[in-house]
């Protein structure tokens, strides 16, 4: 009787330990995406000699959203042409996958509502159908299963789930005084406009105010602005350093005043169907709008080319690309081309173009199948939700925008921006770290929020972007080197947002739309 | 010695016996009453079949000739585990069966009949041990004093302190304790005695573990958030079904919300259905989002130039439930099971964006707008499909909270209707469980046609009809924002508007 007890004891003991082990590893995974192996590739620069060249009236290098908008441009004035991107699947950044579940981002997930000034954003979403209409006093009405859904965001903080992402509860007169101060300055800025009759801060970036009074801020980090003004409250320095972390993969001690005050003061998009700060969504991030970009342009696509080789060649220009799946290098000549790679992809294969320092973010992206939605204390699951004092910045549901009543499987897109060391230590860890470890990471920054977290994991994938986004460090956005990047090379023009400093939507799609049309001009 | 004992243990069993069977009986009498009200049928019934299984059982007990102790403890093990677990059987079964009355009756008859039995093969393994006298008159007087032991115990300890499940399971534990002492003193005269000792351990084990997980296992803790008895509940993927009684008043609750009281939700599903389709001489084709307790759809039936009823609703089990559970289906008179109307089981938002035919009526018999969830449902977004599957004249009706209460709510979804590009005219009734009700029924070109109301309406009359239309100024019209998915305006309204309200 005894014996059987014990033995019954350590039977149950023993099920309940198998159980939680074998939860934890339960979920199936692995470290997938960016062609790593490829784009080292480059680095030593050993490819074959072409075995054929093709004519084409246009080249694209690059599909991400810049080289997809300058094709979108091309396609519409019938050009012959061929776009090259390194991975399989066009869209960079705004690469996105999908399960069973749902779609979801691999990076870029939203866009703000356009400003005003963005017309080449709000031509191409009047196009795609995001814009539907224009109201009777002109502004611009946005599909409604589009513009992301309340709750927007929300924020973990003291133990609790709060509406929003300036933190709330715990905060001293003090820190509201701060509050008070830092916004109104952002909110003047936006509204302000230099002695060039430029707004302050405009996107694109390049429509902004040369006004020194604003460019000045690029001296100097955010941090350091906001030592000078006096904003030293914990929360608004946490709040601020969020902030810049999520638009730059960097933050307040890294980034210029001028690129941090951009993130506050440059959005004035309106719409007569939403408030001024609503951004457009979609399950899968901006791989939605890649999609729509890319799918008319199909047959002219080229994915898993490694392009090595762009140089101006006979008042035209020539490109070689190696292909991953033929095992052949080949050689497109055209009158000209459009190099829409990142900036540091470019220095490395167009010939003869002069270096320019360049500073990228790494990040981690992670996607997380759950089979049921994070719940918590305090205010209600949101799209965006964010862990106060965390490395990571939290996570996006992509099950939020389903017209679903009750979701009841759901996958989160974890953002990681790597920068708590500088970029290039940051880079050697992130990829030399297991997937395991990645795991153990994740879950235990999710963990501070929703301590059973691990037993509802059926999926973790693992996403490592090694240079992620341009990081607008102090001088970069108005100093020589970006208005350098700029001038075409010959009759290789160039599209990308490291142009612009700042790794946005409608800075891509401006640069890519610009440079189609500099090259249809020719 | 060892008879001395046997014949204390023996007459101890007869008044277990008699304690426990009784409790059985009584437990029995009141599950039935609490689910299927009327209980002096439901006492009736129980004790009539409980008594006549007891006659079956001592009729069989000629049939066994040797083992009588083996036979009587195996058939305490079976009492005790049958019986013990009794209330919680037919308290899960409930939801779960069409038919109750069949396990209800089953499991009376089978532990009457075992009860039975039992006291007849104790008279006889009693009889070389006491005169005939002796025995006769100990053991009926033990029988009786037990029953009343046990009818006094349960209304004033029992019931009270421990409820009806955990009572039973504690009355099996008695009755298996009982089994294991006879077996215990008399294992000498059995023929496998580890065997049975096993059995009747396995037996205790189980209901030990009823006993101490009955919280989990039933929903009577329930019941002190509910003003009435909880007769049924149970969580499906998407909600909380409970269905409380008290009397004749049948109340359905989802997630805690009151959806209708079975005294006046004739008002409410009237004043919902009838404005809006007796105006409608020419409707073919009508759908009901939600709804899934057939209410509406019953209304709606009494239109003969309908011809077909599509009912959306997401919950399986709310549409099984109110389709075939046999104390349910009376209230919406078999409306899902009838020939013309189709079941679908879907969400309203998305099975709406695949739709492509045509109604000359929809219906929105949603819960209120309390969480995000619910509130994309009362969104442009939505309207603006649901005006899609209306035909060239069809009409929107839909349920919205209360205008007295949630005032701003109401003119928001008036607004949000508005916004859809649909004409609107709000109007409300007075439903007793809910107070003052709020309906708007929207269409793209005004209604104007005389209605034509069905025959046997207990609420809404050709006269009354133009009145529901009025508002009086504490109910008119406040200015409020649109709802879109984007702001979910809607909820923030109904949270601070009912926050203090106490119904």
């Amino acid at each position: 009787m005894r014996v059987s007890r014990r033995q019954f004891i350590s039977t149950v003991a023993g099920a309940t330990l198998a159980a939680g082990c074998t939860r934890r590893a339960s979920w199936s995974g692995g470290i997938v995406g960016a062609a790593h192996a490829a784009g080292h590739r480059l680095r030593e620069g050993k490819f074959p000699a072409p075995v054929r060249t093709e004519t084409h009236e246009a080249v694209v290098v690059g599909g991400g959203i810049a080289g997809l908008t300058a094709a979108h441009h091309l396609q519409k004035d019938g050009r012959d042409f061929v776009l090259l991107e390194l991975e399989r699947e066009p869209g960079g950044n705004a690469a996105c996958g999908a399960n069973a579940v749902s779609a979801y981002p691999w990076g870029a997930h939203y866009v703000p509502l356009p400003n005003v000034e963005s017309t080449e954003v709000l031509a191409l979403l009047e196009e795609f159908g995001v814009l539907t209409a224009w109201s009777a006093d002109g502004l611009p009405i946005y599909d409604e299963t589009m513009l992301c859904a309340e709750p927007v965001e929300r924020l973990f903080t003291r133990g609790r789930w709060q509406e929003g992402l300036v933190p709330q509860t715990g905060v001293s007169a003090d820190d509201r005084r701060q509050y008070d101060e830092f916004f109104a300055q952002m909110e003047k800025w936006r509204a302000a406009t230099g002695g060039d009759g430029r707004r302050a801060f405009a996107i694109p970036v390049d429509l902004s105010s040369r006004d020194p009074q604003f460019t000045a801020l690029d001296g100097q980090t955010m941090r350091a602005f906001m030592d000078v003004r006096g904003w030293t409250s914990a929360p608004l320095r946490w709040y601020v350093d969020y902030s810049c972390r999520d638009d730059y993969g960097a933050g307040l001690e890294d980034v210029s005043a001028w690129a941090g005050a951009h993130y506050f003061a440059s959005r004035n998009g309106h719409a007569a169907n939403a408030a001024r700060d609503a951004v457009l969504t979609w399950p899968e991030g901006n791989g939605w709008l890649a999609r729509r970009l890319a799918e008319p342009l199909r047959a002219k696509i080229r994915g898993g080319c490694v392009v090595w080789n762009v140089e101006p060649h006979n008042g035209g220009v020539r490109v070689d690309y190696f292909d991953l799946t033929r095992h052949e290098s080949v050689r497109l000549e055209s009158p000209a081309a459009i190099c829409a790679a990142p900036r540091f992809v470019a220095q490395r294969i167009v010939r003869g173009l002069a270096p320019v320092a360049l500073e990228y973010s790494p990040w981690m992206v992670a996607n997380l199948t759950l089979d049921a939605l994070p719940t918590g204390r305090g205010a209600a699951l949101a799209w965006d939700n964010v862990i106060e004092h965390s490395d990571s910045l939290g996570y996006v549901v992509a099950t939020h925008q389903s017209l679903r009543a009750v979701p009841r499987e759901t996958v989160l897109t974890h953002y990681w921006p790597l920068d708590r060391e500088p970029p290039r230590a940051a880079r050697e860890h992130a990829l030399a770290r297991s997937y395991e470890e990645w795991c153990a990471l994740i879950v235990a920054d999710l963990e501070r929020a929703h301590p059973d977290i691990a037993a509802h994991i059926r999926h973790l994938d693992v996403w490592l972007w090694g240079h992620g986004m341009i990081r607008p460090v102090p001088g970069f956005i108005w100093g020589a080197g970006r208005a350098q990047m700029a001038a075409p090379h010959g009759r290789i023009f160039f599209a990308h947002s490291d142009l612009s400093g700042l790794s946005i939507f409608e800075e891509a799609c401006t640069r890519g739309a610009h440079a189609a049309a500099a090259l249809l001009a020719v | 010695m060892e008879t001395r004992s046997a014949r204390l243990l023996f007459l101890a069993s007869v008044f277990t016996i008699a304690t426990c069977g009784l409790v059985y009986e009584l437990t029995a009498g009141t599950l039935a009453s609490y689910l299927l009200g009327d209980s002096v049928t439901q006492f009736s019934t129980v004790i009539g079949v409980y008594l006549f299984a007891m006659g079956v059982g001592s009729w069989l007990s000629q049939f066994i000739g040797r083992n009588l102790l083996a036979v009587f403890i195996r058939v305490e093990f079976l009492i005790a585990l049958i019986g013990g677990s009794s209330a919680a059987a037919l308290f899960a079964l409930f939801g779960h069966v069409d038919s109750f009355r069949v396990p209800l009756y089953g499991i009376i008859f089978v532990v009457g009949a075992l009860v039975g039995l039992e006291i007849p093969l104790l008279l006889r393994m009693l009889r070389d041990r006491l005169e005939f006298k002796d025995l006769v008159a100990r053991v009926l007087a033990l029988d009786y004093v037990g029953a009343l032991l046990a009818s006094l115990l349960f209304p004033l300890l029992l019931v009270p302190h421990l409820g009806l499940v955990r009572s039973c399971f504690l009355f099996g534990i008695l009755n298996c304790a009982t089994g294991l002492a006879t077996l215990g003193l008399l294992h000498r005269e059995l023929p496998r005695p580890r065997a049975l000792g096993a059995g009747g351990l396995a037996v205790l084990a189980l209901l030990g573990a009823g006993f101490i997980g009955s919280d989990r296992l039933t929903a009577w803790s329930e019941s002190s958030a509910f003003a009435d008895r909880v007769i049924f509940a149970k969580s499906t993927p998407y909600q909380r079904i409970v269905l409380t009684r008290s009397g004749d008043d049948l109340r359905l609750y989802l997630n805690g919300n009151l959806q209708f009281s079975s005294r006046d939700e004739y008002r409410y599903h009237e004043a919902l259905v009838h404005p809006a389709l007796a105006r409608l001489p020419q409707a073919r084709r009508v759908l009901v989002l939600g709804g899934g307790d057939g209410l509406a759809v019953r209304e709606i039936l009494r239109y003969p130039q309908v011809e077909r009823v599509t009912l959306v609703d997401l919950d399986p089990a709310m549409t099984r439930l109110f389709s075939t559970q046999e104390l349910l289906t009376p209230l919406n008179g078999g409306a899902l099971t009838n020939p013309r109307v189709e079941v679908i089981n879907a969400d309203a938002f998305l099975w709406l964006k695949a739709n492509r035919e045509r109604f000359d009526l929809v219906i929105a018999d949603f819960p209120d707008p309390s969480n995000f969830s619910i509130g994309k449902l009362y969104s442009t977004a939505f309207f603006e499909r649901v005006r899609a599957a209306l035909g060239r004249d069809g009409v929107f009706v839909v349920q919205c909270t209360s205008p007295y209460v949630a005032r701003r709510s109401f003119w928001c979804i008036d607004a949000t209707l508005r916004a859809a590009g649909l004409t609107t005219a709000p109007y409300h009734a007075y439903v007793p469980a809910f107070g003052e009700w709020g309906y708007i029924l929207a269409s793209v070109v005004p209604l104007e046609t005389e209605p034509l109301l069905p025959t046997g309406l207990r609420f809404v009359t050709r006269e009354n009809l133009a009145q529901l239309f009025d508002f009086p100024p504490d109910m008119s019209a406040v200015p409020a924002e649109v709802n879109r998915l984007n702001n979910q305006v809607l909820v923030r309204y109904f949270e601070a508007e009912w926050a203090n309200y106490i119904h």
